[in-house]
Protein backbone atom coordinates (compact mmCIF):
# COMPACT_ATOMS: atom_id res chain seq x y z
CA UNK A 1 0.00 0.00 0.00
CA UNK A 2 2.48 2.21 0.94
CA UNK A 3 4.69 1.69 -2.39
CA UNK A 4 1.01 2.53 -4.26
CA UNK A 5 1.06 5.85 -2.58
CA UNK A 6 4.62 6.16 -2.96
CA UNK A 7 4.89 6.32 -6.71
CA UNK A 8 1.90 8.19 -7.18
CA UNK A 9 2.77 10.89 -5.11
CA UNK A 10 6.22 10.53 -5.97
CA UNK A 11 5.36 10.79 -10.14
CA UNK A 12 3.17 13.87 -9.03
CA UNK A 13 5.60 15.67 -7.57
CA UNK A 14 8.25 15.60 -10.08
CA UNK A 15 5.83 16.21 -12.69
CA UNK A 16 4.31 19.33 -10.89
CA UNK A 17 8.26 19.96 -10.66
CA UNK A 18 8.50 19.98 -14.28
CA UNK A 19 5.39 21.61 -15.36
CA UNK A 20 6.75 24.69 -13.43
CA UNK A 21 9.31 24.75 -15.16
CA UNK A 22 8.00 23.52 -18.83
CA UNK A 23 4.76 26.02 -18.88
CA UNK A 24 5.10 29.15 -20.30
CA UNK A 25 2.25 31.27 -18.35
CA UNK A 26 3.66 32.24 -15.27
CA UNK A 27 0.29 31.40 -13.62
CA UNK A 28 -0.29 27.70 -14.95
CA UNK A 29 3.45 27.28 -13.02
CA UNK A 30 2.09 28.24 -10.16
CA UNK A 31 -0.87 25.94 -10.13
CA UNK A 32 1.45 23.20 -11.14
CA UNK A 33 3.90 24.44 -8.04
CA UNK A 34 0.65 24.04 -5.94
CA UNK A 35 -0.08 20.37 -7.45
CA UNK A 36 3.78 19.60 -6.72
CA UNK A 37 3.66 20.82 -2.47
CA UNK A 38 0.81 18.25 -2.65
CA UNK A 39 2.07 15.66 -3.64
CA UNK A 40 4.98 16.21 -1.30
CA UNK A 41 2.79 16.80 1.71
CA UNK A 42 2.04 13.09 0.66
CA UNK A 43 5.53 12.46 0.68
CA UNK A 44 5.74 13.82 4.02
CA UNK A 45 2.89 11.72 5.04
CA UNK A 46 4.32 8.94 4.32
CA UNK A 47 7.48 9.54 6.03
CA UNK A 48 5.58 9.58 9.08
CA UNK A 49 5.92 13.98 9.36
CA UNK A 50 2.73 14.48 10.25
CA UNK A 51 3.27 18.35 11.48
CA UNK A 52 5.20 19.08 8.62
CA UNK A 53 3.05 17.98 5.88
CA UNK A 54 -0.36 19.95 7.96
CA UNK A 55 1.96 23.03 7.49
CA UNK A 56 3.15 22.57 3.61
CA UNK A 57 -0.51 22.32 3.02
CA UNK A 58 -2.03 25.31 5.01
CA UNK A 59 1.69 27.66 4.58
CA UNK A 60 3.08 26.29 1.43
CA UNK A 61 0.16 25.46 -0.83
CA UNK A 62 -2.26 27.84 1.19
CA UNK A 63 -0.64 30.99 1.87
CA UNK A 64 2.34 31.73 0.19
CA UNK A 65 0.93 30.44 -2.92
CA UNK A 66 -2.31 32.86 -2.69
CA UNK A 67 0.58 35.56 -2.84
CA UNK A 68 1.99 34.31 -5.93
CA UNK A 69 -0.97 34.35 -7.62
CA UNK A 70 -1.96 37.48 -6.47
CA UNK A 71 1.93 39.29 -7.66
CA UNK A 72 1.24 36.94 -11.11
CA UNK A 73 -2.27 38.78 -11.48
CA UNK A 74 -0.95 42.08 -10.44
CA UNK A 75 1.82 41.94 -12.88
CA UNK A 76 0.40 40.39 -15.61
CA UNK A 77 0.32 36.60 -17.07
CA UNK A 78 2.29 35.39 -19.82
CA UNK A 79 6.12 36.31 -20.60
CA UNK A 80 6.52 39.50 -23.17
CA UNK A 81 7.20 38.11 -27.09
CA UNK A 82 10.76 38.32 -27.50
CA UNK A 83 12.14 41.79 -28.62
CA UNK A 84 15.41 40.71 -29.35
CA UNK A 85 17.02 37.34 -29.99
CA UNK A 86 17.05 34.44 -26.81
CA UNK A 87 19.34 33.59 -24.87
CA UNK A 88 19.85 30.66 -27.41
CA UNK A 89 19.42 26.90 -27.59
CA UNK A 90 23.37 26.90 -26.16
CA UNK A 91 22.44 27.87 -23.01
CA UNK A 92 19.14 25.90 -22.56
CA UNK A 93 20.95 22.82 -23.65
CA UNK A 94 24.04 23.29 -21.50
CA UNK A 95 21.64 24.23 -18.65
CA UNK A 96 19.33 20.69 -19.50
CA UNK A 97 22.86 19.03 -19.62
CA UNK A 98 23.90 20.40 -16.05
CA UNK A 99 21.16 19.17 -14.36
CA UNK A 100 21.01 15.99 -15.41
CA UNK A 101 24.95 15.87 -14.41
CA UNK A 102 23.86 17.01 -11.06
CA UNK A 103 21.27 14.48 -10.59
CA UNK A 104 23.77 12.03 -11.29
CA UNK A 105 26.09 13.13 -8.77
CA UNK A 106 23.34 13.58 -6.18
CA UNK A 107 21.74 9.86 -6.58
CA UNK A 108 25.59 8.86 -6.60
CA UNK A 109 26.43 10.81 -3.76
CA UNK A 110 23.55 9.63 -1.61
CA UNK A 111 23.30 5.93 -2.75
CA UNK A 112 26.77 5.15 -2.55
CA UNK A 113 27.52 6.63 0.87
CA UNK A 114 28.06 3.80 3.17
CA UNK A 115 25.13 4.40 5.15
CA UNK A 116 23.62 1.54 6.08
CA UNK A 117 20.33 2.21 7.09
CA UNK A 118 19.24 3.99 3.63
CA UNK A 119 17.97 1.31 1.96
CA UNK A 120 15.90 0.03 4.54
CA UNK A 121 12.48 1.37 5.74
CA UNK A 122 14.33 3.40 8.95
CA UNK A 123 13.81 2.13 12.66
CA UNK A 124 10.11 1.53 14.01
CA UNK A 125 8.65 4.61 15.82
CA UNK A 126 5.59 5.27 18.04
CA UNK A 127 2.64 7.01 16.72
CA UNK A 128 3.55 10.06 17.99
CA UNK A 129 6.34 10.62 16.08
CA UNK A 130 6.54 13.96 13.57
CA UNK A 131 2.85 14.78 15.98
CA UNK A 132 2.71 17.93 16.87
CA UNK A 133 3.36 17.61 20.47
CA UNK A 134 6.65 15.99 19.57
CA UNK A 135 7.78 19.07 17.21
CA UNK A 136 6.65 21.74 19.41
CA UNK A 137 8.57 20.84 22.23
CA UNK A 138 11.51 20.11 20.48
CA UNK A 139 10.82 23.85 18.92
CA UNK A 140 10.62 24.67 22.56
CA UNK A 141 13.33 23.30 24.58
CA UNK A 142 16.33 22.22 21.98
CA UNK A 143 15.47 24.50 19.22
CA UNK A 144 14.34 27.51 21.09
CA UNK A 145 16.97 29.48 19.61
CA UNK A 146 16.41 28.83 15.81
CA UNK A 147 12.95 29.47 16.51
CA UNK A 148 13.48 32.93 17.95
CA UNK A 149 15.77 33.91 15.15
CA UNK A 150 13.11 32.39 12.79
CA UNK A 151 10.82 34.64 13.87
CA UNK A 152 12.64 37.59 13.93
CA UNK A 153 13.76 36.62 9.74
CA UNK A 154 9.81 36.95 9.48
CA UNK A 155 9.64 40.19 11.24
CA UNK A 156 12.51 41.35 8.97
CA UNK A 157 11.02 39.74 5.80
CA UNK A 158 7.78 41.39 6.51
CA UNK A 159 9.13 45.05 6.89
CA UNK A 160 11.55 44.59 3.72
CA UNK A 161 8.50 43.84 1.79
CA UNK A 162 6.51 46.57 3.17
CA UNK A 163 9.39 48.74 1.96
CA UNK A 164 10.51 47.65 -1.21
CA UNK A 165 6.83 47.59 -2.69
CA UNK A 166 5.51 50.91 -1.18
CA UNK A 167 4.07 53.61 -3.72
CA UNK A 168 7.03 55.78 -4.00
CA UNK A 169 8.90 58.29 -6.62
CA UNK A 170 12.44 57.14 -7.70
CA UNK A 171 15.75 58.95 -6.60
CA UNK A 172 14.87 62.83 -8.02
CA UNK A 173 11.17 62.78 -8.24
CA UNK A 174 9.29 63.83 -5.39
CA UNK A 175 9.52 61.21 -3.00
CA UNK A 176 6.33 61.39 -0.93
CA UNK A 177 6.74 61.63 3.10
CA UNK A 178 4.52 61.24 5.77
CA UNK A 179 5.14 62.57 8.96
CA UNK A 180 3.65 62.05 12.70
CA UNK A 181 2.23 65.46 11.91
CA UNK A 182 -0.03 64.45 9.37
CA UNK A 183 -2.01 62.65 11.64
CA UNK A 184 -1.91 64.90 15.06
CA UNK A 185 -5.45 66.04 15.49
CA UNK A 186 -6.21 69.09 17.31
CA UNK A 187 -6.55 68.31 21.79
CA UNK A 188 -8.97 66.32 22.91
CA UNK A 189 -10.51 64.83 19.70
CA UNK A 190 -12.24 61.84 19.72
CA UNK A 191 -12.57 62.11 23.71
CA UNK A 192 -15.51 62.03 25.48
CA UNK A 193 -14.89 65.76 26.68
CA UNK A 194 -15.57 66.91 23.25
CA UNK A 195 -18.53 64.31 23.18
CA UNK A 196 -19.76 66.66 25.94
CA UNK A 197 -19.11 69.71 24.00
CA UNK A 198 -16.40 70.64 26.11
CA UNK A 199 -13.07 70.95 23.39
CA UNK A 200 -10.63 71.83 26.14
CA UNK A 201 -10.46 72.45 29.88
CA UNK A 202 -12.38 75.85 30.11
CA UNK A 203 -13.67 76.18 26.80
CA UNK A 204 -17.39 75.19 26.48
CA UNK A 205 -18.84 74.37 22.71
CA UNK A 206 -22.37 74.26 22.35
CA UNK A 207 -23.50 72.77 19.69
CA UNK A 208 -26.78 74.21 19.45
CA UNK A 209 -24.99 77.65 20.05
CA UNK A 210 -27.46 78.22 23.34
CA UNK A 211 -25.38 80.06 25.46
CA UNK A 212 -24.85 83.40 23.32
CA UNK B 1 9.45 2.08 0.85
CA UNK B 2 13.20 2.47 1.89
CA UNK B 3 14.60 6.14 2.27
CA UNK B 4 16.31 5.80 -0.90
CA UNK B 5 13.54 5.84 -3.28
CA UNK B 6 12.74 9.13 -1.31
CA UNK B 7 16.48 10.55 -2.03
CA UNK B 8 16.15 9.57 -5.35
CA UNK B 9 12.77 11.93 -5.72
CA UNK B 10 14.82 14.81 -3.74
CA UNK B 11 17.68 14.86 -6.19
CA UNK B 12 15.32 14.71 -9.58
CA UNK B 13 12.90 17.70 -8.07
CA UNK B 14 16.39 19.54 -7.36
CA UNK B 15 17.91 18.86 -10.35
CA UNK B 16 14.51 20.21 -12.64
CA UNK B 17 14.83 23.03 -10.24
CA UNK B 18 18.21 23.73 -10.75
CA UNK B 19 17.22 23.63 -14.99
CA UNK B 20 14.39 25.99 -14.02
CA UNK B 21 16.49 28.71 -12.38
CA UNK B 22 19.12 28.19 -15.43
CA UNK B 23 17.25 28.38 -18.60
CA UNK B 24 13.65 30.30 -17.14
CA UNK B 25 13.97 34.39 -17.35
CA UNK B 26 10.44 35.50 -16.00
CA UNK B 27 12.01 36.29 -12.36
CA UNK B 28 8.62 35.36 -11.16
CA UNK B 29 9.18 31.01 -12.25
CA UNK B 30 12.63 31.91 -11.36
CA UNK B 31 11.70 32.26 -7.79
CA UNK B 32 9.42 29.35 -8.07
CA UNK B 33 11.93 27.19 -9.17
CA UNK B 34 14.34 27.96 -6.07
CA UNK B 35 10.90 26.83 -3.73
CA UNK B 36 11.33 23.39 -5.50
CA UNK B 37 15.21 23.25 -4.96
CA UNK B 38 13.97 24.02 -1.18
CA UNK B 39 11.40 21.51 -1.53
CA UNK B 40 14.20 18.58 -2.44
CA UNK B 41 16.14 20.05 0.38
CA UNK B 42 13.11 19.21 2.67
CA UNK B 43 12.53 16.18 1.38
CA UNK B 44 15.97 14.64 1.86
CA UNK B 45 15.77 16.12 5.35
CA UNK B 46 12.43 14.52 6.44
CA UNK B 47 13.49 10.95 4.98
CA UNK B 48 17.12 11.29 7.18
CA UNK B 49 14.85 12.01 9.92
CA UNK B 50 12.95 8.91 9.12
CA UNK B 51 16.04 6.95 8.59
CA UNK B 52 17.20 8.12 11.87
CA UNK B 53 14.53 7.76 13.72
CA UNK B 54 14.81 11.34 15.32
CA UNK B 55 12.10 14.14 14.72
CA UNK B 56 14.91 16.77 14.77
CA UNK B 57 15.48 16.74 11.18
CA UNK B 58 11.70 17.59 10.54
CA UNK B 59 12.61 21.03 12.88
CA UNK B 60 15.36 21.63 10.07
CA UNK B 61 12.51 21.23 7.62
CA UNK B 62 10.09 23.71 9.52
CA UNK B 63 13.09 26.07 9.50
CA UNK B 64 13.96 25.97 5.74
CA UNK B 65 10.43 26.63 4.91
CA UNK B 66 10.19 29.72 7.30
CA UNK B 67 13.64 30.87 5.05
CA UNK B 68 11.67 29.94 1.91
CA UNK B 69 8.73 31.91 3.21
CA UNK B 70 11.12 34.96 3.61
CA UNK B 71 12.35 34.69 0.21
CA UNK B 72 9.18 34.61 -1.53
CA UNK B 73 8.25 37.55 0.54
CA UNK B 74 11.25 39.48 -0.48
CA UNK B 75 11.15 38.10 -3.63
CA UNK B 76 7.77 39.54 -4.99
CA UNK B 77 8.20 42.66 -3.18
CA UNK B 78 11.21 43.26 -5.55
CA UNK B 79 9.01 42.13 -8.90
CA UNK B 80 6.46 44.43 -7.37
CA UNK B 81 8.69 47.11 -7.67
CA UNK B 82 10.18 46.77 -10.90
CA UNK B 83 6.90 46.24 -12.35
CA UNK B 84 6.31 49.73 -10.89
CA UNK B 85 9.32 51.27 -12.61
CA UNK B 86 7.96 49.98 -15.70
CA UNK B 87 11.11 48.08 -16.09
CA UNK B 88 10.93 45.07 -18.01
CA UNK B 89 9.91 41.46 -16.15
CA UNK B 90 12.89 39.56 -17.44
CA UNK B 91 16.60 38.91 -15.94
CA UNK B 92 18.45 39.64 -18.92
CA UNK B 93 17.51 43.33 -19.02
CA UNK B 94 18.20 43.97 -15.51
CA UNK B 95 21.59 43.18 -14.98
CA UNK B 96 22.39 46.89 -13.86
CA UNK B 97 22.07 47.99 -10.28
CA UNK B 98 21.39 51.37 -11.22
CA UNK B 99 19.35 53.22 -8.63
Amino acid sequence: MSEVLFFIAGIGAVCGAIGVVMVRNPFYAVLALVFHLLSLAALFLLLQAQFVAAAQVVVYAGAVMVLYVFVVAYVGGAEPPRLRAPVGRGQRAAAVVFGLALFVELAIAVLGSGLKAISTDGPTVGAGFGSPAQIGELLLTKFLLPFEVASFLLLIAAVGAVVLARRRGGIGEDAEAIAVTDFARPLNTGTMAEAVGRRSPGERVGITGGER
Amino acid sequence: MSVDWYLVVSALVFAVGAIGVLTRRNPLVILLCLELMLNAANIALIAFARMWGNAEGQIFAIIVMVVAACEVCIGLGLVVAIFRRRLPIDVDEIRELHG
